[in-house]
């Protein structure tokens, strides 16, 4: 964001990617490339056997809450920072109440399939054919919440969603025959398929089928926010955080774009939602809450905002120390750490942004380019 | 993609040559007086009045720009210069008075209409997108006309490639033009202030403009880099675009306009040729501050 143009000299030059890990990986050829993300890809899916690496594995993987369990929460927070990224990070706009459209693809889910539901008579649907329908009612929600607020700037318009995520929790609280509030949805079907020995491949004792098909999951969205971003589309949210007055006065139609970070937004949150109604089999208000939007929002800007390998990582690391804490006692009271979560949360955000003000891995999507271009203008 | 700016000197005969039910105006003539009809006329000012709260900030102002023609727009500081091209771009909306383009009136109409429908314009300070490359920034200006949304984009259909593509090139041919082609891939906040101002002028092109309106692309120029601009103004008009140049340093102004207003405070005190302004009493009094009776 605009803190770069204050940006010490030595920062300048990594900005033109000739340094660190992402400056080489810049300079590579295709393959080198591909290589390099097949066998990240490989690991990641990998994962889930963390543990059984010698030495390292056991300081990985978590203790309080079982890995693969762990890996999958990783997966849909990852998500919701991936989405959220497209809104904050691409086009600008301080979204406060993410959580909204994650409750809504939830409750999407919920109510197309849960026992529980009003509905259930008439829809009790599978999860994979409530899935697109959730999808659809969450990104109906971003347009209608996007139509009449993105008008609004900065400050209003983050006000504003705050209110929308709280309208959701609220709703969901009080209306016990609806939303069902504290009692929740009970019975929402697991994802299909069946193993070899005719046993659900996405049972309840193993999470490691649901990290996979998050990962998938993820995978599409890396690969579709991509192809967004580098293209017209892009350019137009990254013209608009610039400079809005000056995007529209250049022929950008601005609120349409700011329309379209905003579903695109809303409809990954969806996916995540759907997701982990799928793995939990249950859900109630109580999931939904505030502290939920913040902390996404603390893991896109503490990896680095506008930047997909930022909010990967930020939107891992948010779910991950948490979980990393469980099941260790501090040495004075006796207590689990889980406990002080987010005390030593706020610690390492604090850290991070007095180290890395612009993020674990800052916006350095122009350095990639650079180099695209500088070979395409060369034989000029 | 069709482009309606590169009329060539047939086609402007043609024009020429379609009956009007007026004779064309002539210059200094009221635009008021002129049809709406006539091909040669592509932006009327027509009696435009902009305030705010009690401050007027144009009073009343009356001029018409023609087609392919370089038309300076001049005055003191704070003469309302800049808020008149404000109102033409659709930052502001005038209060009563009509501004029409190609016989279309403009008010109420959204910037980035305005820019599609082919007035492009450069800032007075410098508005580049800083952390975008110099060819992104034009591209977002040959965007303008572009129907890429967000399903061929994600999907990368037959649209996206052909549009990038087309985009590209032509934004590398804008940015040749203007001559910065060498720093098509660094990032715009690196340019030099000469070369960031350049580029605004080539991601204003971008957009297919028939009407450009520079505001004072010589702020903090030296005499040489004026020179050039000079020579960058003439070729952009003889690619058949209409310049609409605000300026402030007069001798620029003289030597490239055809035509020039003067504004002095939110109104318009002469209009005519160069050398008709240059002699105009009330033109030297507004710039020198002497009273029109000592001129």
């Amino acid at each position: 964001m605009s803190d770069t143009a204050v940006a010490p000299p030595k920062a300048k030059q990594n900005f033109r990617g000739n340094g660190g890990v992402r400056g080489w990986f810049g300079r590579q050829p295709t393959w080198v490339r591909a290589i390099v993300t097949l066998v990240a890809l490989g690991l990641a899916i990998l994962l889930p056997y963390a543990g059984d690496v010698p030495l390292i594995g056991p300081q990985i993987v978590t203790q309080g809450i079982d890995w693969p369990s762990s890996l999958f929460n990783m997966s849909y927070y990852v998500l919701l920072a991936l989405g959220l990224n497209v809104v904050v990070g691409y086009a600008g706009l301080l979204d406060l109440g993410y959580v909204g459209f994650f409750a809504i693809g939830a409750y999407g889910t919920a109510l197309l399939t849960s026992r529980d539901s009003l509905l259930y008579a008439h829809s009790g649907w599978s999860w994979l054919a409530a899935a697109p329908v959730a999808l659809a009612i969450t990104m109906a929600a971003g347009l209608i919440l996007g139509w009449p607020t993105l008008r609004l700037r900065g400050d209003y318009l983050a006000i504003v969603t705050l209110g929308f995520a709280e309208i959701i929790r609220i709703v969901a609280t009080s209306t016990p025959n609806f939303l069902r509030g504290d009692r929740g949805f009970t019975n929402i079907p697991h994802p299909p398929g069946q193993g070899a020995d005719g046993k659900p491949i996405f049972g309840v004792t193993d999470a490691t089928p649901y990290f996979w098909l998050g990962l998938a999951v993820i995978v599409v969205v890396i690969l579709g926010v991509r192809n967004l971003d580098r293209s017209r589309v892009g350019r137009s949210w990254l013209a608009i955080r610039e400079d809005e007055e000056a995007a529209e006065i250049m022929g950008v139609r601005t609120t349409r774009f700011k329309l379209w970070a905003f579903a695109i937004g809303a409809f990954i949150g969806g996916l995540g939602g759907v997701l982990f109604a799928g793995e939990q089999g249950f859900i109630n208000s109580q999931t939904f809450v505030l502290q939920f939007s913040i902390l996404v929002l603390a893991g896109v800007v503490m990896g680095g905002s506008g930047n997909m390998a930022g909010a990967i990582l930020g939107g891992a690391l948010i779910s991950y120390i948490p979980d990393r804490l469980r099941g260790i006692s501090d040495p004075f009271f006796h207590t689990d750490l889980y406990e002080y979560r987010f005390a030593i949360f706020g610690v390492v955000i604090i850290v991070i942004m007095v180290l890395r003000p612009q993020g674990l891995i800052p916006s350095r999507r122009r350095a990639m380019e650079l180099k695209d271009r500088e070979k395409e203008v060369a034989p000029l | 993609m069709s482009e309606p700016h590169i009329e060539t000197p047939e086609e402007l005969d043609r024009s020429d040559a379609r009956p009007v039910d007026e004779p064309a105006p002539t210059g200094g003539s009221s635009p008021s007086s002129s049809a709406t009809g006539d091909p040669d006329l592509l932006l009327e000012v027509d009696h435009v009045t902009l305030r705010f709260g009690g401050v007027v900030a144009l009073n009343d102002v009356s001029f018409s720009l023609r087609r392919g023609e370089i038309f300076g727009l001049i005055g003191p500081n704070g003469a309302g210069k800049t808020t008149c091209f404000n109102a033409m771009t659709g930052v502001y909306q005038p209060t009563s008075g009509a501004i029409r383009f190609q016989g279309e009136s403009l008010v109420g109409k959204k910037k980035h209409e305005i820019t599609r429908g082919g007035i492009a314009r450069t800032f007075q300070n410098v508005r580049l997108f800083p952390e975008m490359t110099a060819l992104e920034n034009v591209m977002v200006g040959a965007d303008a006309h572009h129907k890429t949304s967000v399903l061929s984009a994600l999907f990368r259909l037959p649209r996206f490639w052909r549009e990038e593509k087309s985009g590209r090139e032509r934004s590398m041919e804008l940015l040749r033009f203007v001559g910065i082609a060498h720093r098509a891939g660094d990032v715009s906040r690196n340019l030099s202030y000469g070369e960031q101002r350049r580029l605004e002028i080539a991601r204003a092109l971008a957009t297919d403009p028939t009407l450009l309106c520079l505001d004072e692309p010589a702020a903090g120029f030296n005499p040489a880099e004026k020179v050039d601009l000079l020579a960058l103004i003439r070729r952009i008009r003889d690619t058949g675009v209409t310049v609409l140049l605000i300026e402030h340093d007069m001798r620029l102004v003289m030597g490239v306009t055809d035509r020039i207003v003067v504004l002095e405070f939110g109104k318009k005190i002469a209009e005519g040729t160069p050398a008709e302004v240059r002699d105009n009493p009330a033109v030297i009094a507004a710039y020198l501050g002497v009273p029109t009776d000592a001129a």
